[in-house]
């Protein structure tokens, strides 16, 4: 466990180890057989037409799929050395160390103050008082929000534009120290304006987490994304820099999704 | 220009139009129809019993001498001069050796004092059919040319309880037996109603057990009332041994009579939390506790609370179920406890209702105009409660 938070000189150090996932709903196999690396304090993209699987992926990592009843999971997810999927591990503590933000803002409707400080004082890590003002705080500052919102913590969450909402959203998943953060379209319902903000912030958190975001907009992919994976009809496709992917794509499906010729 | 080369230069006209629009305005016409047939069946329903109910709130009073010493409070007729015995309450004089006892300076005296008077008397002062004697008649005639006669306000009504003398009978064992019984229904059903609905609709998995249970719970809402009346005599009188009449028994009953109402609305109320929020705790590595108390039903509360509040409202209009358990009882003291036998303000409403006496007739209008205000008095603390808590998005 120790070993694993050291921070290594070598660049990519793997953070979640994904291996062999298969993933059924019912009769229905979703994804097939994935395998891949994510790196540490990088930002990975996932790509992919509707409904090919990217954002079951993505749920799969902190066990939002548990939440549904008929779904069947085989294979593993490694994160520090444990694989989360081994049955001494509580999905709960899962989604403590791997955060994740929805498509759509989804603030409690509960003050601003409240969002953030609800999950930090449930997990035990602040206490009602000064430390968790001081918690509050923090998150609201690394989510670019405390300026804006500061004079008005009492106000309800929900009382925020789209954009501030997201962010509040933010703030809120990383109030938990998470290591790991999903997004699942965090963007897709906001303006431009928000977007690029969320995309800054992104980027500023690339620094403290490991950021994994599903995106229907390639130009975002491109944008913030250190790596891209591609996947279609539950298959990875491929996954390489993102760099390589837009450019020079190895897979003619690939290719063909990024030149918009499907998807 | 004829009037077809007039439409033939109209480009938007067209000769079905005009069909069809009659038939819109027919339309409604049939609708708005229907409404004005249910509000002047409201309106005559309510023009109704406030006519026949609201002079019940007034009672005939008399002023007339009466002695108070030791014989006449021995024996009460004799305390009152011979022609005004047929024309006060017989309830009056049964009173009257506490009133001495409460006024003791009375004693030994003759008083003017304001009593009480019969039935017929109160029922001729106000224009109703009387079996009064003409000598009477004419009694009271004179009296209220010299302001010995009133209708004051009826404390009665609200202080007593159930009586065989109607100008005595009052709605009082009636309401607190009605409040003991919905205090029993309300502190069984909210709670099993609530857990149960919260069991269905967030920890149940969707399969053919909870789906028969789920069909037989809305069969349940709709089981004709006096069904739960014979389960709550078979269950609580016969098997648990319960006492019978009893508010305890009675809140029972009904609390399985609500019960159904309470789960369908607090599951509707539940599932309109919108899944994003539960996503969003799950998200956050919270338990199942914390998401369902601390978030799902803060949203889910006000419409849970609508629910109950109409299922009270709904129980505490019920009388068939009660009948069977025999709270239908001549109860004229209120009950001092759960266990004792009591009424409830419908049952009494239904036994006034069968009572030859005329004076009945507007007690019971009286108990409905009541009933009525409580009703509609809880279904407004659930529109503001409602209001309330809602949480604004």
């Amino acid at each position: 466990m120790v070993e694993g938070k050291i921070r290594m000189s070598k660049d990519n150090k793997v953070k979640v180890k994904v291996e062999k996932l298969n993933l059924w709903y019912g009769e229905n196999h979703a994804l097939h057989g994935i395998s891949t690396d994510i790196y540490e304090n990088k930002i990975t993209a996932l790509i992919g037409p509707s409904g090919c699987g990217k954002s079951t992926f993505l749920r799969c990592l902190n066990r939002m799929n548990d939440l549904i009843s008929s779904v069947n999971i085989e294979g593993q997810i490694i994160i520090d050395r444990k694989n989360i999927y081994d049955k001494d591990v509580d999905e709960v503590s899962v989604r403590k160390r791997v955060g994740m933000v929805f498509q759509q803002p989804n603030p409690f409707p509960k003050s601003i103050y409240d969002n953030v400080a609800y999950a930090p004082i449930k997990h035990g890590i602040v206490s009602k008082g000064k430390e968790c003002d001081e918690l509050v705080e923090t998150s609201l500052r690394k989510s670019g929000l405390w300026n804006e919102v500061k004079d008005k913590l009492n106000q309800p969450g929900t009382s925020l534009s789209g954009g501030q909402q997201q962010r509040l959203c933010i703030a809120r998943t990383i109030a938990i120290k998470p290591e790991v953060i999903l997004m699942d379209e965090p963007t897709s319902a906001l303006d431009p304006i928000s977007t690029e903000k969320i995309e800054a912030l992104m980027l500023e958190l690339k620094k403290d987490y490991t950021i994994i975001v599903v995106t229907h907009n390639m130009q975002q992919a491109a944008r913030v994304a250190d790596y891209t994976a591609f996947f279609h009809l539950g298959k990875l496709v491929e996954y390489d820099e993102t760099e390589t992917i837009f450019v020079n794509p190895s897979n003619k499906k690939t290719e063909d999704y990024i030149t918009g010729r499907f998807g | 220009m004829s009037k077809k080369d007039r439409n033939n230069n109209n480009p938007f006209y067209d000769p079905s139009l005009n069909a069809r629009h009659r038939s819109s305005k027919r339309f409604k016409t049939f609708t708005l129809s229907s409404l004005i047939f249910s509000i002047a069946f409201l309106a005559f329903f309510l023009f109704d019993i406030i006519s026949k109910g609201s002079p019940a709130f007034e009672q005939a009073y008399i002023n007339i001498p009466v002695t108070y010493n030791e014989k006449t409070i021995k024996n009460t007729r004799t305390a009152i001069d011979k022609k005004y015995r047929k024309i006060i309450s017989r309830a009056w004089l049964r009173g009257l050796p506490k009133l001495a006892e409460a006024n003791p300076e009375f004693m030994g005296k003759t008083i003017d004092t304001w009593v009480l008077a019969d039935d017929q008397v109160d029922q001729y002062l106000k224009g109703h059919y009387h079996k009064l004697k003409r000598k009477d008649r004419a009694l009271i005639d004179n009296m209220k040319t010299h302001g010995k006669v009133e209708l004051k306000f009826n404390e009665i009504f609200f202080l007593n309880g159930d009586s065989k003398i109607p100008e005595f009978a009052g709605l009082n064992s009636a309401i607190v037996g009605s409040i003991f019984t919905l205090l029993i229904t309300m502190a069984f059903a909210f709670p099993i109603g609530v857990m149960t609905a919260i069991y269905l609709e967030e920890f149940a998995e969707d399969n053919k057990f909870t789906q028969i249970i789920e069909v037989n719970i809305n069969n349940l809402a709709a089981i004709p009332s006096i069904l739960f009346g014979l389960l709550g005599l078979a269950i609580f009188i016969n098997l648990f041994g319960l006492p019978r009449s009893s508010p305890l028994v009675g809140g029972l009953t009904l609390a399985l009579m609500t019960l159904p109402i309470i789960i369908v609305s607090s599951r509707a109320a539940l599932r309109s939390v919108p899944d994003s929020i539960r996503q969003a705790a799950y998200g956050l590595g919270l338990t199942k506790i914390e998401v369902t108390r601390d978030h799902v039903l803060p949203l889910a509360f006000p419409g849970i609370l609508t629910g109950s509040i109409i299922g009270l409202a709904q129980a505490m209009g019920e009388t068939a179920p009660l009948i069977i358990i025999g709270m239908i009882a001549f109860i004229p003291d209120a009950p001092g406890s759960i266990m004792e036998a009591a009424t409830v303000m419908p049952a009494q409403l239904f036994t006034w209702a069968g009572m030859p006496e005329r004076m009945y007739i507007e007690k019971t209008a009286a108990g409905i105009m009541v009933l009525l205000t409580i009703l509609i008095s809880l279904n407004a603390i659930a529109i503001y409660l409602r209001k309330k808590f809602e949480v604004k998005w």
